[in-house]
């Protein structure tokens, strides 16, 4: 508090932890709060809620192992979307890129399954990065040069890719010896290894695409703040008028942030398909698409708060299942609410607690010099 | 004689389709014209829609079901007006935020309500919305052409879809003619001249947040308890954002708009008629291709066809007094 108390008037510095830990949480517990108002109104105890939440999502080695598998969805849902608002784009499709992503690994899991493992595995994880860049392409060239809304283009292109893989497992990659629209099986040397083959833990969906969203999480970072097309990005994002007059093409930096969003949400493919369902199959997409909209903007776009924050829902999609399970008046779509209750409070009111805090900090910090001097 | 017949079934289809399309769309017109983009639309509609079909469950009256649905609405555009208005949040941020919290709120209620795994029961009786037929409808059957038109396609809906037909001449007059919609008008296009003539702009947006709730209200209750016969999930099916779509297409202008939602309902009605249909030289289209039939249409108009659009010019940034 020296500084503070160095120049009189000078505004107080607000620190780091204040904007980056203490806002989220507060946001965290307003969600939290109004959800257990609503499990309160459907006839349940929230407390208990929250209780069995926890254990189911870390209680035993079991769930821990769910969790981190959806968490891992999470941190690629929630890379994309933030790639795209350092553009100062809303990607809202991640849903459908996700889902183009399976289709992309699946395609190569299916026909050219002939190839020895270390090849395959990355072909396919190329193929779900080239097929949600191809479908998040059409979205943002829209965007770029004929001014159409990406917001609502990219909503529509969910339904047409929900439209596309149904479509496809009906008719094209439908496994003839079966009745449902899946593919079939793919074989063994396609698949991606999972945690409990090489670790003592339960059988659980945890596999090696988690190290790999750890590591994007590592290349999102320098790419974004240590790369000129990093900056160059977050320059558009920040001020179209103000790129252009620095020789930056806005159109360009949208048309790639956007691939790249595409590309990362295509990842969901890969934990999905050629992870744990090791076939394609209808909706595998789950919601992660949209979910990442909330992990993106409590993550303040950021890897390690995106980390953090696709552990929070990897924990509500794990633990809320089992609290499905338990408490009979809650389902799923009870974690929707959550979800849309954290965007609400750390995205759109994300203005309502934050200058409180603030000032709250400012009046403690003040009154402490005061007390010290 | 066929044709003319088949013609007059997807007219009436379209008619059908388009009402919670113009109704949403209108309203959204009142929201974007006062400078709020509005992607909530979605999630207002889906409130409306299960909050008007369990009270008109519950109490067996669609027009109290009608009322609830038109409250819960009003509160979410409160809900957006507060977020929007108050705390200068982003937009776009607060509409998915509604949508995504009703669409898991609805069903959670439904379920906790009702029992029967996210719906509300089937309604019947006073409880729905039920077609009127016109007067003289009978007998003007009888006469060829005109007097057809006016009993199978011009009679014979329900009460919403005839207050859809009005609402579209009602809201172009209180847009263009009224004082209110003048002021609308304005701050979205220039919110400091609103200011500077006196006028709270934060007022004046809640307002026009507020016309955009009673319509989307309409539009959901139409979709539970006029057009179905209660609550499903999920039931709105992207309409919100294709009327909002149908919004843009029609510059924001509410008759282009209503033309703009005929065009995507009427793509609605050839879809249903076109499953499984053999056609010349293409064959038969697959069903899940025709399904997205009007999706592929919002992205090709939004691309191709607008032209110049012209939004507000100050849609989508907070108002902040020091600038």
């Amino acid at each position: 508090m020296a500084e503070g108390k160095a120049r009189f008037g000078t505004p107080l510095k607000i620190p780091g932890w204040v904007n980056y830990a203490l806002v989220p949480l507060v946001n965290l517990f307003a969600a939290l709060l109004i959800s257990g108002i609503v499990i309160l109104i459907v006839g349940d105890n929230p407390l208990k809620a929250l209780e069995v939440l926890l254990y189911g999502a870390f209680g035993y080695p079991e769930a821990i192992g769910y969790t981190l598998y959806y968490t891992t969805n999470f941190i690629f849902t929630g890379l994309a979307v933030a790639i795209a608002f350092h553009c100062g784009l809303f990607n809202i499709g991640a849903e459908g890129q996700a889902a183009l992503g399976g289709i992309g690994t699946a395609i190569v899991c299916l026909y050219l399954d002939w190839l020895p493992s270390w090849a395959i595995i990355p072909i396919a994880m190329i193929a779900a990065a080239l097929f949600g860049a191809a479908w998040a392409y059409i979205p943002a060239y829209l965007q770029a040069k004929r001014g159409s809304h990406i917001v609502i283009t990219t909503i529509m292109f969910n339904f047409i890719a929900a439209s596309v893989l149904t479509y496809l497992l009906v008719e094209v990659l439908i496994n003839p010896a079966g009745q449902s629209p899946e593919s079939r099986p793919f074989i063994e040397a396609t698949w991606l290894p999972f945690f409990h083959d090489f670790l003592s833990m339960p059988e659980t969906p945890l596999n090696i695409s988690f190290l790999y969203a750890l590591v994007l999480s590592g290349g999102f970072y320098f790419f974004v703040w240590h790369t000129r097309w990093g900056y160059e990005i977050r320059v558009v994002g920040q001020n179209e008028t103000a790129a252009r007059y620095a020789g930056i093409s806005p159109s360009r930096n949208i048309i790639l942030a956007m691939m790249i969003s595409g590309a990362l949400a295509g990842f969901v493919g890969i934990n999905e398909i050629q992870g744990v369902q090791q076939r394609l199959i209808i909706d595998f997409t789950n919601e992660y698409g949209f979910v990442g909209i909330a992990v993106a903007l409590m993550g303040r776009n950021h890897p390690v708060g995106i980390f953090l924050a696709a552990l929070l829902f990897g924990a509500l999609y794990q633990g809320g299942s089992e609290l499905a399970f338990e408490m009979k008046t809650i389902n799923k779509e009870m974690v929707i609410v959550i979800q849309g209750l954290i965007i609400l409070f750390s995205g759109a009111l994300e203005h309502m607690f934050r200058p409180r805090i603030e000032a709250a900090y400012r009046r403690v910090a003040t009154w402490r010099t005061v007390e010290a001097g | 004689m066929e044709t003319f017949h088949i013609i007059i079934l997807l007219m009436d289809a379209t008619f059908r389709v388009a009402t919670p399309l113009v109704l949403a769309a209108l309203a959204g017109m009142f929201s974007e014209r006062a400078g709020i983009v509005d992607i909530g639309l979605e999630g207002k509609m889906l409130g409306a829609a299960f909050a008007a079909a369990a009270v008109a469950s519950v109490s067996g009256s669609a027009w109290v079901g009608l009322g609830a649905g038109i409250m819960a609405s009003l509160a979410l555009s409160a809900l957006h007006a507060y977020a929007c208005v108050t705390h200068k949040g982003n937009q776009v941020v607060s509409g998915m935020a509604i949508n995504i919290v009703v669409a898991g709120l609805a069903p959670t209620l439904a379920y906790a309500w009702f029992q029967m795994g996210g719906q509300t029961p089937s309604l019947g009786g006073d409880a729905r919305f039920r077609s009127i037929d016109l007067p003289f409808s009978d007998a003007a059957r009888e006469i060829p052409v005109f007097g057809y038109i006016y009993a199978d396609l011009i009679s014979g809906h329900n009460i919403l879809v005839y207050l859809a037909a009005a609402a579209v001449p009602i809201c172009a007059w209180i847009l263009y003619k009224s004082r209110f919609g003048l002021r609308i008008r304005a701050v979205g296009e220039n919110p400091h001249a609103v200011d500077t003539a006196g006028i709270s702009v934060d007022l004046l947006r809640y307002k026009a947040l507020a016309v955009t709730g009673f319509l989307c209200g309409i539009s959901g209750a139409y979709l539970s308890t006029a057009h179905g016969a209660g609550f499903i999930r999920d039931m709105t099916a992207g309409k919100g954002y294709l009327a909002l779509a149908a919004l843009i297409f029609g510059k924001w202008r509410p008759v282009p708009t209503l033309f703009a939602c005929l065009l995507f309902a009427f793509t609605d009605a050839v879809q249903i008629r076109l499953q499984g249909v053999e056609l010349p030289i293409v064959g038969v289209i697959p069903v899940q291709f025709i399904q997205a039939l009007p999706y592929i249409l919002t992205v090709l108009l939004l691309a191709g066809f607008v032209g110049k659009a012209h939004p507000p010019k100050a849609i989508g940034t907070p108002y902040i007094k020091e600038r």
